[in-house]
C-alpha cells in the first residue's frame, strides 16, 4: 500500500544518509534554539498515538532529522512557494533550496508576503531566502535564481523531498520527468531509496489542489494530464473575420495588428524569406498595453461589441489568472501534511485534493491512477501508427494535439543510414527553416521503415521519448 | 494616461478581477477585531491585511511565550515576554502599509466586564483560541450588536470555524455553474420578433451556417409545438426527436450529403440547455416567501427592499418570471447576428432592471426615504442568496441542540462530527481541570480517563446516544492544545477567506460549523 511504501522508503533514506553522512548537522546551538520553541511539532514526533503508522516509532531523532540533515526543495517562490516556505520552516525543515527564475512584480504583492514594494525587479527566490532566513532563525535557504532545466540530476538527487509551486504546466511536466529519470532498477525492480517524493500544487482564483506523486509508484503528472483544461486559444477566423466578444478583438489586436505595426519588413527581405525583425509585445509594459487597447477599442466599435477595458486586455494579453493570499495559504497548509505523513506518520486517504471555496468550503480526495501506456512513467513504449503516405506533419500534429501527450514543440529525429538524422526542430530557428521541408514529404519518402523508432525532445520533459513507428495500411 | 493604471489598481490586480473595485472598496472600509494573537489568528489576518482590509485591531492579554515564537510567523525571537497583540501588530502591519493596524492589550474577558460595547464597532470579529465561557459571552454581545463573529481554532490536527451571524445577505454570489437565461420555452415578445425576422429556409447559404444556435433552436420550437399541441419537447425521447428535428435543417449539397454547419452542431448539443424551464429558482421563491421581503419597513436593509421589488416584478410585468439576465453565453455566428441577439436579450434586461427601480423607488417612497444607490446593474436576481446562522446559545442549550444532525452524522463514527465532539469535550475538561488535556507528557495517560469522562457527561447531557471511540479520546490528549503551524495556516487561509465574503457580500459562506481534519486530509460543514 501507499502508506507502507511511503513510510518504508523514508525511513531507508533517513538512515542511509545518516550512515553516509557523519556530520551534516547543523549546531543547533548556534541558530540559538530557545525554549519551547519546537514544542507544537515535538507532540507529533514524540508520541505515540492510535491514528499514526503501525511502524511509526515516536523519537526525539525525528525532530533532530528534520533539523539537521532533511533536504528540501521547493521549486517556485511565488504565492504558493512563500506560503510553502513559511509553513517548511515553522514546521522545523531547516534545510531548503528554493528555484524561481522570476523577479518580483507589483502584481504579486497582495499575496506573495515575502516580497515588499522596495523589491520589485529583485529575483523572488533571493528575496524569499533573505525574509525567512531573518525570520526563522536557524533556518538555511539557498535560493536559485534559475530555470529548473538549468539543473541537472546531480542537483536533484540531493534532496529527500520535492514540493512544486509553479504556475505551468510545462515546468510541472520537466519536473516530473526530472524526478522519473533518477529512479534505478536493480534487475527490472524499482529501487524505492532512488525515489524522491514530488508534491504539486497549483491554485487558481478560490480554486486549488494539491497531489502526492512517487515516481515510479503511483500516478505522474502526465498520467492524468486530462485533469489539466485546455488553455483557451479562439480559433483565428472569429479572430480574424467574425469577433463576437472584447476578448476577440484583444485578440486581434495583439495576434494580427501588433506583429504589422511592430516589424520592419522591407519587401526584399520578405521576398528573400529571410526572419522578420520586430519588437515582441511584452505584456508588462504597459505602453504596449495601452496600445493593444486603443486598437481593440477601435475593433470593437467597428462590430458594435461592448466590453473592452484595459483590465480585460492585460488579462487577456498576459493570460493573467486571479489570485488571492487565501486560497494559496489553504493549499500550501495541506503540503506539508501530505509529505509529513511519513514524519506524523498519518497517511492521506488519497493522493490527489482538491479543494474550492467559491460557496461554502469544499474539499475533495480521489486516487489519480496510474496510466499503463503512459508516455512518462510508464516504460511502455509509445506507438505512433500511420500510413506510409502519411506526410510528416501529421505525426507533428499528433503529438501536439493528443491529449495524453500535449507536447509544445516536439523535435523529432531517427536513426537513418547508421546515422541520427533530425526530421523537424522548431526551435533553433535556422534548423527549422532547414527541416521545415520535412513537414510536406511522406513518412516513407524520408526512409522510415516500419517498426522504426523515433525519438522525440520537447520542452514538457528532460528526457527523449521513445516512439514505434508503426505502417497502418 | 488615464487608463495607466494607479499602484493600488496593479498591486490588488489579481483579486480585483475575482470581487471588482466595489468589493476592494468594501474591505477597504472594514475593520476587522482579532482576539488572541496566536498563529492561527495571525494567520488569518495575514489573509487579510495583503488584499488590504483598511484597519485591524488586535485584543490579546497574554506576553509572548518561546512556544508563540516556534509557530507563529509574525513573532521573532526577541518577543519572547512582550504583549502578544502589540508585537504580532508590528509585524502584521508591515505587509502592507494601506491598512491601519491596532492593538488592545487586554484579556477578553476584562474588556467583556468593563466595555463589551467597544466590540460594537467592528465589521467582523475574529476570536482565536478562546476558552468556551468567553466565547460564549463574547458571541452573545455580538449577537445583540448584530456584529458577524468568526470563531476558529486549532486543536492539534483538527481545524474548526464556525460562523455566528443573524442574517448575512449575498447580492454577488458568482455562482460556478450557472444556467443560462434564455427564455426560448417561454420567449418575450422583443425575442419572438428577432426570431421572426429570421428566414432560414432562404437564406444565403454562408447566413445559414452563420445563424446562432439560439435563434435555430426556437425556429424549430416553433415548428415543432405547431405539430405536437403547443406543447415543448418533454422527455428523452421527444428530446431526440427534436434533436432529430434539427439535423434535418442542416442544408445538403448537390449530392445530398449534409454541409459542415457548426452552428447546427452547437443547437443539437444545447438542446437541454434551451429547453431548462424559465422558472423562479427554490432559493429565490424563499426569499420572496420571508418575513422581511413581506414587511418593508423604513428599517428594511436594502438588500430586503430590492427582493420586494423583484418579487413585485415577478408578479406583474414578469408575468411569472424574474428579470432578464440579459448575458448570453458565446456561440459561432457572424458578428453582426451575434451582437443583434445579444443587443435583444440585454435591451430587455435593461427594461426588467429599470421597472424593478421603480418597484424600488415606491417601496421607498412609502415609508419615506431616497434611493441612494445605483448599483442596480450589478445585482442578478437569480443569484441573490440569504444566510442565517443560529447563535452560538442555541448550538450550546440543551433544548436547542441539534440532535438530528449529530446523531445521523454519527451513523459513520469516524465522521468529522466526532471531532467536533471531542472539541467540545476538551473544553469541559478544560472548565473542570482549568487546562487542556495532555499538555505535559506525564499528564497524557491520566488525562485519558478524565478526559472520556468529560465525553461521556457531554453526551449524557445532551442526550446524545452515539458512540465516540476511545482512539479519539487518546488522539486528543496526544494532541496535548498544540497548535502547528501547517494546520494553523490552513485555517488562515479558510477563515479569511469566509471574512472577505462577509464584508463584500460576495460568494456565500459557509453555515455555520465547518471542520477541517489533516490527519485524513478531509472536511465537512454541519449546521449546528
Amino acid at each position: 500500500s501507499l502508506s507502507l511504501l511511503l513510510f518504508s522508503l523514508f525511513r531507508k533514506k533517513k538512515r542511509r544518509i545518516e550512515e553516509l553522512t557523519e556530520k551534516m548537522a547543523l549546531d543547533v546551538g548556534s541558530s540559538g534554539d530557545w525554549d519551547g520553541r519546537w514544542r507544537h511539532v515535538q507532540k507529533f514526533l514524540e508520541r505515540s498515538g492510535p491514528f499514526t503508522h503501525p511502524d511509526f516509532e515516536p523519537s526525539e531523532e525525528t525532530l533532530q532529522f528534520l533539523l539537521e540533515t532533511c533536504k528540501i526543495l521547493v521549486i517556485g517562490a511565488g504565492g504558493l512557494g512563500c506560503e510553502l516556505l513559511k509553513n517548511l520552516a515553522l514546521s522545523g525543515f531547516r534545510h531548503i533550496h528554493v528555484v524561481d527564475m522570476d523577479t518580483i512584480d507589483v502584481s504579486n504583492l497582495n499575496r506573495q508576503f515575502l516580497f515588499r514594494s522596495k523589491d520589485v525587479g529583485h529575483p523572488k527566490a533571493e528575496v524569499a531566502a533573505d525574509f525567512i532566513n531573518s525570520r526563522v532563525p536557524g533556518c538555511h535557504v539557498v535560493p536559485h535564481f534559475k530555470k529548473i532545466q538549468e539543473f541537472d540530476e546531480s542537483f536533484y538527487r540531493q534532496f529527500h523531498i520535492i514540493v512544486c509551486g509553479l504556475d505551468s504546466i510545462i515546468a510541472r511536466r520537466w519536473m516530473n520527468g526530472m524526478l522519473l529519470s533518477l529512479l534505478v532498477y536493480d534487475d527490472g525492480v524499482l529501487d524505492p531509496s532512488s525515489i524522491i517524493p514530488l508534491i504539486d500544487g497549483g491554485t487558481e482564483g478560490f480554486k486549488g489542489n494539491a497531489r502526492v506523486i512517487l515516481p515510479g509508484m503511483t500516478a505522474c503528472i502526465d498520467c492524468t494530464l486530462e485533469l489539466y483544461p485546455p488553455q483557451i486559444n479562439f480559433p483565428m477566423c472569429t479572430i480574424a473575420s467574425m469577433p463576437r466578444l472584447p476578448e476577440h478583438c484583444i485578440e486581434y489586436a495583439r495576434i494580427l495588428q501588433w506583429p504589422k505595426e511592430n516589424t520592419s519588413i522591407p519587401s526584399l527581405l520578405v521576398l528573400m524569406c529571410l526572419p522578420l525583425y520586430g519588437v515582441a509585445l511584452d505584456g508588462d509594459n504597459p505602453e504596449h498595453i495601452h496600445w493593444v487597447f486603443q486598437k481593440s477599442l477601435e475593433r470593437a466599435a467597428e462590430f458594435n461589441i461592448i466590453g473592452v477595458t484595459y483590465r480585460l486586455t492585460q488579462g487577456v494579453v498576459k493570460r493573467i489568472i486571479p489570485a488571492v493570499a487565501s486560497t494559496n495559504a489553504v493549499i500550501a497548509g495541506t503540503v506539508p501534511s501530505r509529505e509529513n505523513t511519513a514524519l506524523f506518520a498519518y497517511v492521506p486517504l488519497n493522493n490527489y485534493l482538491v479543494f474550492n471555496d467559491v460557496d461554502g468550503l469544499y474539499t475533495y480526495t480521489f486516487e489519480a491512477e496510474r496510466k499503463e501506456n503512459c508516455s512518462a512513467c510508464s516504460q511502455v513504449p509509445q506507438k505512433l501508427q500511420f500510413p506510409p503516405s502519411a506526410k510528416l506533419q501529421e505525426v507533428l500534429e499528433y503529438l501536439t494535439e493528443n491529449a495524453s501527450l500535449q507536447m509544445k514543440s516536439p523535435a523529432i529525429t531517427a536513426t537513418l543510414e547508421g546515422k541520427n538524422k533530425t526530421l523537424y526542430l522548431q526551435t533553433v530557428a535556422s534548423i527549422e527553416e532547414k527541416t521545415r521541408p520535412n513537414l510536406c514529404k511522406t513518412l516513407k519518402e524520408l526512409g522510415l521503415a516500419d517498426g522504426q523508432e523515433l525519438a522525440v525532445a520537447d520542452v514538457t520533459t528532460p528526457q527523449t521519448v521513445l516512439f514505434k513507428l508503426n505502417f497502418t495500411s | 494616461m488615464a487608463d495607466h493604471k494607479t499602484n493600488k489598481d496593479q498591486r490588488y490586480d489579481r483579486q480585483l478581477r475575482l470581487w471588482g473595485d466595489h468589493g476592494q472598496e468594501a474591505l477597504e472600509n472594514a475593520h476587522v477585531c482579532l482576539v488572541n494573537a496566536a498563529a492561527s489568528g495571525t494567520e488569518i489576518l495575514k489573509n487579510l491585511v495583503l488584499p488590504g482590509i483598511g484597519a485591524f485591531t488586535i485584543v490579546d492579554g497574554h506576553r509572548v511565550s518561546g512556544e508563540d515564537v516556534g509557530n507563529n510567523f509574525f513573532l521573532s525571537s526577541d518577543s519572547v515576554g512582550k504583549n502578544r497583540a502589540q508585537a504580532t501588530t508590528e509585524l502584521l502591519q508591515e505587509l502592507n502599509t494601506d491598512v491601519s493596524g491596532n492593538f488592545v492589550e487586554e484579556n477578553p474577558d476584562r474588556l467583556l466586564d468593563n466595555d463589551p460595547e467597544f466590540f460594537h464597532r467592528f465589521s467582523l470579529v475574529i476570536a482565536v483560541q478562546l476558552e468556551e465561557s468567553t466565547c460564549l459571552r463574547l458571541g452573545s454581545v455580538l449577537w445583540n450588536a448584530a456584529v458577524p463573529f468568526l470563531v476558529c481554532r486549532t486543536y492539534g490536527l483538527v481545524g474548526y470555524m464556525r460562523l455566528v451571524v443573524r442574517e448575512h445577505t449575498v447580492v454577488e454570489s458568482h455562482p460556478d455553474n450557472a444556467l443560462e437565461d434564455l427564455r426560448l420555452d417561454q420567449p418575450f415578445p422583443e425575442l419572438t420578433n428577432h426570431i421572426t425576422s429570421y428566414d432560414l429556409d432562404n437564406m444565403e447559404k454562408k447566413d445559414h451556417s452563420h445563424t446562432p444556435w439560439v435563434i435555430i433552436v426556437a425556429k424549430y420550437l416553433q415548428k415543432w409545438c405547431r405539430e405536437h399541441d403547443f406543447q415543448l419537447p418533454r422527455n428523452y425521447k421527444e428530446k431526440e426527436a427534436f434533436r432529430q428535428l434539427l439535423r434535418e435543417g442542416i442544408r445538403k449539397n448537390e449530392n445530398g450529403t449534409p454541409e459542415e454547419e457548426e452552428n447546427f452542431d452547437e443547437a443539437i448539443k444545447n438542446v437541454n440547455t434551451a429547453l431548462n424551464p424559465s422558472k423562479v429558482c427554490v432559493s429565490v421563491e424563499d426569499l420572496f416567501n420571508a418575513e422581511q421581503c413581506e414587511n418593508i419597513t423604513s428599517q428594511s436593509p436594502a438588500f430586503w427592499v430590492m427582493v420586494r421589488a423583484v418579487r413585485d416584478f415577478v408578479q406583474a410585468e414578469g408575468r411569472g418570471s424574474l428579470p432578464v439576465r440579459g448575458t448570453i453565453p458565446d456561440m459561432i455566428a457572424d458578428s453582426d447576428k451575434f451582437i443583434s441577439l445579444q443587443n435583444v436579450y440585454r435591451e430587455r434586461a435593461l427594461q426588467d432592471a429599470a421597472a424593478v427601480s421603480r418597484h424600488v423607488e415606491s417601496h421607498l417612497q412609502a415609508v419615506g426615504k431616497v434611493c441612494i444607490w445605483g448599483t442596480l446593474h450589478m445585482w442578478n436576481a437569480a443569484f441573490l442568496r440569504v444566510v442565517h446562522c443560529r447563535a452560538l446559545v442555541e448550538e450550546y442549550g440543551v433544548d436547542t441542540v441539534h440532535k438530528d444532525e449529530i446523531t445521523s452524522c454519527m451513523d459513520n463514527p469516524d465522521s468529522e462530527m466526532v471531532l467536533y465532539l471531542m472539541l467540545r469535550s476538551v473544553d469541559c475538561f478544560y472548565q473542570q481541570h482549568s487546562r487542556y488535556p495532555g499538555v505535559y507528557n506525564y499528564q497524557v495517560e491520566d488525562d485519558i480517563v478524565r478526559l472520556k469522562l468529560c465525553v461521556h457527561s457531554l453526551l449524557q447531557e445532551y442526550g446524545l446516544t452515539v458512540n465516540v471511540k476511545d482512539d479519539y479520546v487518546h488522539e486528543f490528549c496526544r494532541y496535548g492544545a498544540a497548535e502547528p503551524h501547517t494546520v494553523a495556516a490552513f485555517m488562515g487561509g479558510a477563515a479569511a477567506q469566509e471574512a472577505i465574503k462577509l464584508i463584500t457580500h460576495q460568494f456565500v459562506p459557509f453555515n455555520n460549523t465547518f471542520i477541517y481534519n489533516a490527519m485524513a486530509q478531509t472536511s465537512a460543514t454541519f449546521q449546528l
